[in-house]
């Protein structure tokens, strides 16, 4: 060693640098951004509590009635099978002993409505993440090469995008749907087409945040290395921008299940015999005065869903971007979910909710014109200011 | 025996945070007197900035105050709101850091100080619009009467914080606060700022609280100082006896590490060429420190130069024949750099300097390859590189290295330090595993951090740590030429003073050349061989370091040296008159 | 500023076309006879198909077709007919109104409530109100609108009486639980949205020259914190009404209103490919011009735009 560090001086009259250097020799276990985001998220009680939730619907939805849906898991009542109706297809749950015979009731046509809900969550599940999938790849895809090779590309694309979002989403989705009826592959395949009518949200965010992070002195160092622009996207930007994309990804699985629901209530989501929630909710729509639960099991179910995805993509946004302020030392907790400590930016939930609902709104952000003007989107986690 | 205007006796502050408690200031007793200027000084963390925040009730809402802080005998925190509403503005009024911000940008000047006179009551409707014209044209805005109508984004940094200063002086304040109220701006912007405030306290026999962390600004401006550290004050005492004879350790050390614009016959340019000439001795003045603080290693930053005169077969290690830059926004082309011509020899420090819009950065991004360059020719190591094949090119970056300005954003969060380090090697596929390490622990020490940091991330780095880390990625590949943009602005001066202490000493090692951007002449002094002085766009002289900054024959350079402050009062006095003298003589 | 609208419009000239087309597309170009996509199941006689073919320029290639369909409504609003020889723009006259005021009554009721429940919210931070929205807005936007608009139709329909379920019936009442299903998700975002903005311009430093001055608190928000965050929130608001149209689908549907959205709706489902075109790029062309109007005003707005 040519140079070893200096003797540290004592307490009052170091300076800043020996402070820091003393600072750093002692300081102890190093996380990275994934674990830091893995603590802070596990730290988020309602995120927690409702991944905890999601995964025990999706498991119930799964082995109770196996994946064909015939009643190949603990449940052996296939949701097809039809029969006579028992006392007018009440729900037997806490009547005839703790489940009875057919616990969610039964449809006019003696179907057992559980199986029935299990399998609508299925398809509703799956129809929610095939979408949120496609439509994030392809989000990612055109928002980045827009946003690193500017030009004619971003021009040609984003005139793309604006297109895509001018369309009212239902019929493109309609059609797009209607399309994946003769293809095969059922409803992942539904899902797919779905999802080519709702990126456009993810690729202006993309878009949003590569621009930001194209000014980071990071990337111009990389540049000015002689790194390849492929190096540049996949190992700095896009890891960086991967906190942005996966909450948007959550609240696009939330949105999708919305979706799902409006279409196949329109009829052009899952076709018969399959069935979503909702499907279901369409079919039985007029009785909710006469046999109610045919209406509330897959709404509670559709809440109960969108609820949880809800909350577990705000989890990941508060691990994510540390700007959220808390006072006092109050760990983020049902409060925080509900959003009433700290501040969450209405902007990246709804503009992923209304984006996604409703063939958005181009201007969540300032107008697709003000970001030439140059990027104000974006964050980054070790943002700190001289301070005084 | 007059009163004092501000008082501060025993002030503490603390915030509640999610970390526990902070104390921020931890008792601060000081005066201000009528038509005074006491300087608060510290760094970052100090508590200069709360301590001030506190005179006018504007802390957040998680701070508890003890302590008193009067106001012409008025004791401000145990004042109802509405008072202390009173008070705001037309007793005692602020002037913040950043101009760019203070105002509101959709409201018309006019607006927001007709507001200022309105409020307390002063004047209204068009008589309020007639003084508010006044005050423009007092503080120095031309054309005040249109100008007034228009709104904040089409006025410059320094117009803005100038009618923020009308706005703090419309009611006739008794008390200034000025928060860094000169920090964001240029050295020339600032030399008429401080003008400004110091003709409007002899006019209007207020007090200034100035905070800053400049000692030029303080032997500028103040009559007393106050030292803090830590929430405390360590040392108190007239401008001539803190900056001139300074007691505390700490103040001491804060004057060491100021980076000095030397004048022509300083007594520390004779011993440089000593020791230049010398070129083995570079020994002995390393451990001198001089009345006026020349820090360390200072005067031998420049032992390689003398190798530049005997090898000249060697090419240029960067040179510029001719050059312009553009820049392109929707199909529109603008010329921000013409005619550019420089060299920079192997060895060679060169330092590009010049004020906001002076084009200087952009130079150092047509170097790095991060912009076009429309006409001319860049010539690293003798190849022009804008017009080299994609392969070429990228073997010739090898032998360019960079630092940026920001430490936050130069290191990819994501990244640990020894991935950081080693990037190059990996681009350029140099090395193995083994040996990639190996080169990351011997500049982790050449950057004088230890080697546990390999395995750290950036986010866990204070910011001259990190700037450290941004050297040691430059000297990866050992290059011949490294382009340094302003790489410790955004430091406190004690950490700017360490970082550049270790870049010149790295210079001297590795011998490599360099481009040192910066808007500091201070620091162009302590380190460059070569100055080149730019303004929008434009060379304006250039030169050896001594010419330029000593013997400068070019108006604006003269006025960019006058400008700039240095940390003695006398001194700094005759120099503010010799500026006034030649700004009358160009006008 | 001149420069900004000419951009904007030449911007918007493409994505009109390109975008009328794709709908057109959609519906036409599905492989296969056409006629028989147009006519769905029903029976057809030898004389209406020629009508139609001669009418659709069917002969035409298909862009042709495109542009004389693109002609027609340019020139006499022609947006063509039923195959009951309808005029599509007969129809489009008898619902737009319903439509109109449905998009009408939500745009009122979300842009009060939304932005005085956000100004409350921001002021009152972290106290009940502020609590109440939180917690009512991310509840509503979890909720599928279907699920909102029967329980509204539950609760204050059938439950409580107050409002009417369905039809158009009743006036101005007949809209308010299609206006409030409609609103329902909207409200609680620009709530959010204004009180957001309002919190960071309350943070911001032109607020804090503002009390330096001595200003009044409400002064300083009204003056300053407000004017700054009602720009974004109007942006918002013409965004959101843009998309209205297509929104009304739904809505329609649960509530029974005779509107557009009812009619895309059956549309789609009887198989009429003219009505279903003509609407929707009725509904395209609004949103378009919709977004044009927000983008100007944003200009209008923003003084950094509009002396650029």
């Amino acid at each position: 060693m040519s140079q070893s560090i200096p003797p540290i001086p004592p307490e009052d009259v170091r300076s800043a640098t020996e402070a820091e250097d003393a600072k750093l020799a002692s300081a102890q276990r190093s996380y990275s951004q994934g674990q830091l985001v893995r603590r802070r998220f596990f730290a988020h009680k309602p995120a927690v509590v409702s991944m905890a939730a999601l995964i025990f619907i999706i498991l119930l939805s799964i082995t109770s009635i196996g994946f064909s849906g015939q009643g190949t898991g603990w449940w052996s009542k296939s949701f097809l099978a039809t029969g006579l109706t028992v006392d007018g297809g009440v729900p037997t749950m806490f009547r005839d002993g703790f489940l009875g015979e057919h616990p969610f009731g039964q449809d006019s046509i003696g179907r057992d409505y559980f199986a029935m809900v299990m399998r609508g969550t299925q398809q509703s599940l799956l129809v929610a993440l095939g979408v949120a999938l496609s439509s994030t790849v392809l989000g990612v895809l055109v928002g980045a090469l827009a946003g690193y090779f500017r030009g004619w590309i971003e021009a040609v694309l984003m005139r793309i995008t604006d297109v895509v979002i001018v369309v009212p989403l239902l019929a493109l989705a309609a059609v797009f749907g209607a399309y994946a009826q003769g293809l095969p592959g059922g409803t992942l395949t539904l899902a797919l087409f779905i999802g080519l009518a709702t990126w456009t949200g993810t690729a202006r965010l993309v878009r949003a945040e590569i621009l930001s992070l194209r000014e980071k002195e990071y990337v111009s160092a990389a540049i000015a290395m002689g790194a390849h622009p492929a190096r540049i996207i996949l190992k700095h930007m896009l890891p960086n921008s991967i906190g942005v994309i996966v909450v948007n990804a959550t609240f696009a699985i939330a949105a999708a299940i919305l979706l799902e629901t409006t279409l196949s209530y329109l009829g052009f989501g899952v076709q018969a015999p399959e069935t979503s929630l909702g499907a279901l909710i369409q079919n039985n729509q007029n009785a909710f005065t006469t046999r109610p639960w045919l209406f509330w099991f897959p709404g509670l179910f559709i809440i109960a869903i969108a609820l949880s995805v809800n909350f577990i993509g705000d989890g990941l946004r508060d691990a994510i971007d540390p700007r959220q302020k808390r006072t006092g030392s109050a760990r983020p907790g049902w409060r925080t979910a509900f959003g009433l400590l700290g501040q969450a930016t209405a902007e990246e939930r709804s503009g992923k909710q209304v984006t996604e609902l409703s063939g958005g709104p181009t201007q969540m952000q300032p107008p697709a014109g003000m970001t030439d003007h140059g990027p104000d989107l974006g964050y980054d986690p070790t943002d700190e200011k001289r301070d005084s | 025996m007059p009163e004092p205007v501000l008082s501060y006796k025993d002030i503490r502050v603390s915030f509640a945070t999610e970390f526990g408690d902070v104390d921020a200031v931890k008792g601060v007793s000081f005066d201000v007197m009528p038509g005074e200027v006491v300087a608060v000084v510290g760094e970052s963390g100090s508590g200069k900035s709360v301590t001030s925040s506190t005179a006018m009730g504007l802390l957040p809402e998680n701070a508890t105050v003890n302590g008193e802080v009067l106001l012409e005998g008025k004791s401000v925190l145990t004042m109802s709101t509405a008072e202390l509403r009173r008070l705001r503005g037309s007793d005692i009024s602020m002037v913040f850091q950043e101009p760019m911000t203070a105002l509101n940008p959709v409201l018309r000047v006019s607006d927001q100080l007709v507001e200022a006179l309105q409020v307390h009551d002063v004047a209204f409707g068009g008589e309020a619009l007639e003084k508010s014209i006044a005050l423009l044209e007092r503080v120095g805005i031309p054309d005040a009467r249109t100008k007034i109508k228009q709104y904040p984004h089409q006025f410059s940094g320094g117009q803005r914080q100038r009618i923020v200063i009308a706005m703090a002086i419309a009611c006739g304040p008794k008390v200034i606060i000025a928060d860094e109220p000169t920090t964001a701006l240029d050295v020339t912007v600032q030399a008429e700022i401080l003008d400004l405030l110091r003709e409007l306290k002899d006019e209007l026999n207020t007090g200034i609280l100035l905070i800053t962390h400049n000692m030029g600004v303080v032997a500028d401006m103040a009559d007393r100082v106050v030292v803090m550290l830590n929430g405390e004050v360590v040392e108190t005492g007239p401008v001539a006896t803190i900056l001139g004879h300074p007691e505390h350790p700490y103040t001491r050390r804060l004057l060491a590490a100021m980076p000095l614009l030397r004048e022509a016959g300083d007594p520390s340019l004779e011993s440089e060429r000593v020791v230049v000439t010398e070129r083995g001795g570079v020994g002995d003045s390393s451990s001198s420190r001089t009345a006026t603080g020349v820090p360390d290693g200072r005067s031998n930053g420049r032992a390689a130069n003398g190798v530049a005169g005997t090898d000249s077969d060697a090419p240029p290690a960067l040179e510029a024949k001719d050059v312009a830059l553009e820049y392109k926004f929707r199909r529109k082309a603008t010329r921000v750099v013409h005619d550019l011509n420089f060299t920079v020899q192997p060895g060679e420090i060169m330092g590009l300097v010049g004020e906001s819009g002076s084009g200087k950065s952009t130079v150092a991004k047509a170097v790095l390859g991060l912009l076009d360059v429309a006409e001319g020719e860049l010539r690293v190591r003798g190849s022009n590189m804008p017009a080299l094949p994609a392969k070429e090119k990228k073997a010739l970056k090898r032998e360019i290295g960079v630092v940026f300005q920001d430490p936050a954003a130069s290191l990819d969060p994501r990244f640990p330090i020894g991935d950081i380090i080693t990037e190059p090697m990996v681009v350029h596929k140099e090395g193995d595993k083994n040996s990639r390490m190996a080169r990351a622990r011997e500049l982790l020490d050449a950057v004088r951090l230890p080697s546990s940091v390999l395995n750290r991330y950036p986010h866990e780095l204070s910011g001259g740590q990190r700037q450290r880390i941004s050297i040691a990625r430059a000297l990866t590949l050992n290059p011949t030429l490294l382009i340094a943009d302003e790489p410790t602005s955004a430091l406190d001066v004690s950490v700017q003073a360490a970082v550049l202490d270790l870049f010149s000493e790295l210079q001297q090692q590795y011998g490599f050349a360099c481009l040192f951007v910066s808007h500091d002449l201070a620091v162009v002094d302590a380190l460059a061989h070569k100055v080149l002085v730019m303004q929008k766009g434009r060379t304006v002289e250039q030169g050896t370091t001594d010419q330029v900054l000593r013997h400068a024959k070019e108006s604006y350079t003269q006025q960019l040296l006058a400008a700039a402050p240095v940390p003695n009062p006398e001194v700094q006095a005759r120099r503010r008159t010799e500026r006034q003298r030649l700004l009358a003589a160009l006008a | 500023m001149t420069r900004y609208i000419i951009r904007r419009l030449l911007q918007f000239i493409p994505v009109i076309l390109i975008s009328t087309l794709i709908v057109y597309a959609l519906v036409f170009a599905i492989p296969g006879d056409p006629i028989r996509a147009l006519a769905g199941d029903r029976p057809m006689s030898d004389a209406v198909r020629e009508t139609l073919r001669e009418q659709y320029n069917l002969d035409d290639p298909f862009l042709i077709q495109y542009f004389k369909y693109i002609w027609g409504i340019v020139t006499a609003l022609d947006f063509g007919s039923t195959f009951n020889g309808r005029p599509v723009t007969d129809i489009i006259e008898q619902r737009l109104p319903v439509t109109a005021t449905l998009a009408l009554v939500t745009l009122v009721i979300q842009t009060i409530m939304g932005i005085i429940a956000g100004i409350l919210a921001a002021l009152y931070r972290d106290r009940f109100f502020d609590r109440f929205v939180q917690v009512s807005t991310v509840t509503m936007v979890a909720l599928p609108t279907l699920v909102i608009g029967f329980l509204l139709q539950l609760i204050f329909g059938l439950n409580l009486g107050w409002f009417p379920i369905a039809g158009v019936n009743n006036g101005i009442s007949s809209y308010i639980l299609p206006a409030l299903t409609m609103a329902a998700v909207s409200t609680g975002i620009l709530a959010r949205l204004v009180r957001s903005e309002l919190l960071d311009a309350l943070k911001s430093d032109y607020v804090r020259t503002a009390t330096a001055k001595g200003m009044k608190q409400t002064r300083v928000i009204t003056r300053h914190g407000l004017r700054n965050s009602l720009i974004p929130a109007v942006t918002f608001i013409g965004a959101d009404l843009a998309s209205m149209l297509g929104g009304s689908i739904i809505v329609e549907t649960i509530f029974n209103l005779p509107g557009l959205g009812q009619q895309v709706f059956a549309s789609i489902q009887g198989q009429e490919g003219t009505v279903v075109v003509g609407i929707v790029t009725l509904f395209v062309l609004f949103f378009v011009v919709i977004n044009l109007i927000v983008d100007l005003l944003y200009g209008l707005l923003d003084p950094r735009i509009r002396y650029e």
